[in-house]
């Protein structure tokens, strides 16, 4: 029981600190309610799905295929993750200001609600589809044993999501002003984060083969296995041992986010000049 | 700059100078558990679950997650390693599905 617990307490958090994020950075936006649920909905049938084609899957692609997707989804989300942060460098102010007055602005609100949602998907179906597995895995088993299993598997849900709703509301004490700038910085570093794990998965496909040797190694202070390691790991994209590609990618990702936040915010505060 | 030449080198020549290596997981336990690679470059480890339950092969130091269904294989590529030991396990059963690479 406390393996079930342990094992879906930890893909629950992992996922649920992204939700958490992206509620926060959300935070006032009509209907985003109905986009992170969409998104929560489909990542759990994707998970559905990818679990019971795991074989199929891992066989395209010269059996790399399982590295393939990952690496895909993974970089869907940092685009998504850029574009919600580029469109809130360009809209965010006149959000907080006139927030329900303007039809327009939820319109385009609702851009970077999908943007989001589908980043909530992506993190729900790759840790849903490790939950799914390692729970039917056991309910397959039988015995007596499973419904204690499935007992801690629901208490390590419970558990996870109040984390993450500790997270949420952690992020909601930060008063509004302040508060676009931690999610804009937070959301940075998921995508840093996503990009090196991408990087990660494209190398273990045999697709990327450059810049590989350990540039440094920090497992002495944080492993990358314990508790702390893996919430680094989901929220910055914590690695004890990272290569030249993963660190390549990780910073050309914050680079590329932060130039694209200016370049979008200058070239509205000229739009507003010359409107005056 | 030296360094940078070396990695370069090593990315021009990503070839597996041996065989695969073939692990079997039955029971949730890897046989063998002890897997010795030959460090500074890539080898391949190809992973038959015989078990009915899927597992999955964790490496945080090896930098590996790969979800392998029950009665399947799986093809691990492992990149070039410096000199040491890397512990894996089967996620879903980590009681007793334990291992260790050691590159030397």
């Amino acid at each position: 029981m406390i393996s079930a617990l342990i094992i879906v307490f930890r893909e629950v958090i992992e996922a649920g600190l992204i939700v958490g994020i992206v509620l926060a950075a959300t935070a006032g936006v009509p209907f985003r309610g109905r986009a992170v649920a969409l998104g929560v909905g489909a990542g759990v049938l994707g998970a559905c799905l990818v679990a019971a084609f795991a074989g199929e899957l891992a066989n395209l692609f010269q059996g790399s295929g399982q590295e393939f997707f990952n690496a895909s989804i993974l970089l869907l989300a940092v685009a998504m993750l850029t574009w919600h942060n580029v469109w809130m460098a360009s809209h965010g102010r006149e959000m907080a200001r006139e927030l329900k007055a303007a039809g327009h602005q939820v319109k385009t609100g609702e851009r970077t609600l999908t943007a989001l949602g589908i980043v909530v998907g992506v993190a729900v179906l790759r840790e849903g589809s490790e939950v799914v597995l390692f729970l039917y895995g056991i309910a397959a088993q039988g015995g007596t044993s499973a419904g204690a299993m499935v007992a801690g598997g629901a208490l390590g849900l419970v558990a996870g999501g109040a984390v993450s709703a500790l997270m949420y509301f952690g992020l909601l004490t930060i008063p509004p002003g302040k508060l676009f700038q931690v999610t804009s910085g937070l959301i940075t570093l998921l995508a840093a984060g996503m990009a090196a794990q991408a990087v990660i998965f494209l190398q273990n496909g045999g697709w990327l083969e450059f810049f590989t040797g350990t540039v440094w190694n920090t497992s002495w202070l944080i492993k990358e296995d314990s508790i702390t390691g893996r919430l680094l790991h989901t929220l910055v994209g914590y690695s004890e041992a990272p290569n030249g590609a993963q660190l390549l990618a990780y910073g050309a990702t914050i680079v590329m986010i932060l130039v694209l936040m200016r370049l979008v915010h200058r070239q509205q505060q000229g739009t507003r000049r010359s409107l005056a | 700059m030296k360094m940078l030449a070396a990695l370069l080198l090593l990315a021009a020549t990503p070839v597996l100078a041996d065989e695969p290596i073939v692990v079997h997981l039955k029971d949730h336990k890897f046989s063998p558990s002890v897997i010795t690679v030959k460090a500074n470059q890539p080898s391949m480890i190809i992973l038959f679950n015989d078990d009915n339950s899927a597992d999955e092969f964790d490496s945080s130091s090896l930098k590996v997650e790969r979800v392998v269904p029950g009665h399947a294989k799986g093809n691990i590529r492992l990149r070039a390693l410096a000199p040491g030991k890397y512990p894996f396990m089967g996620e879903f059963h980590a009681a007793t599905a334990q291992g260790v690479v050691i590159a030397k």
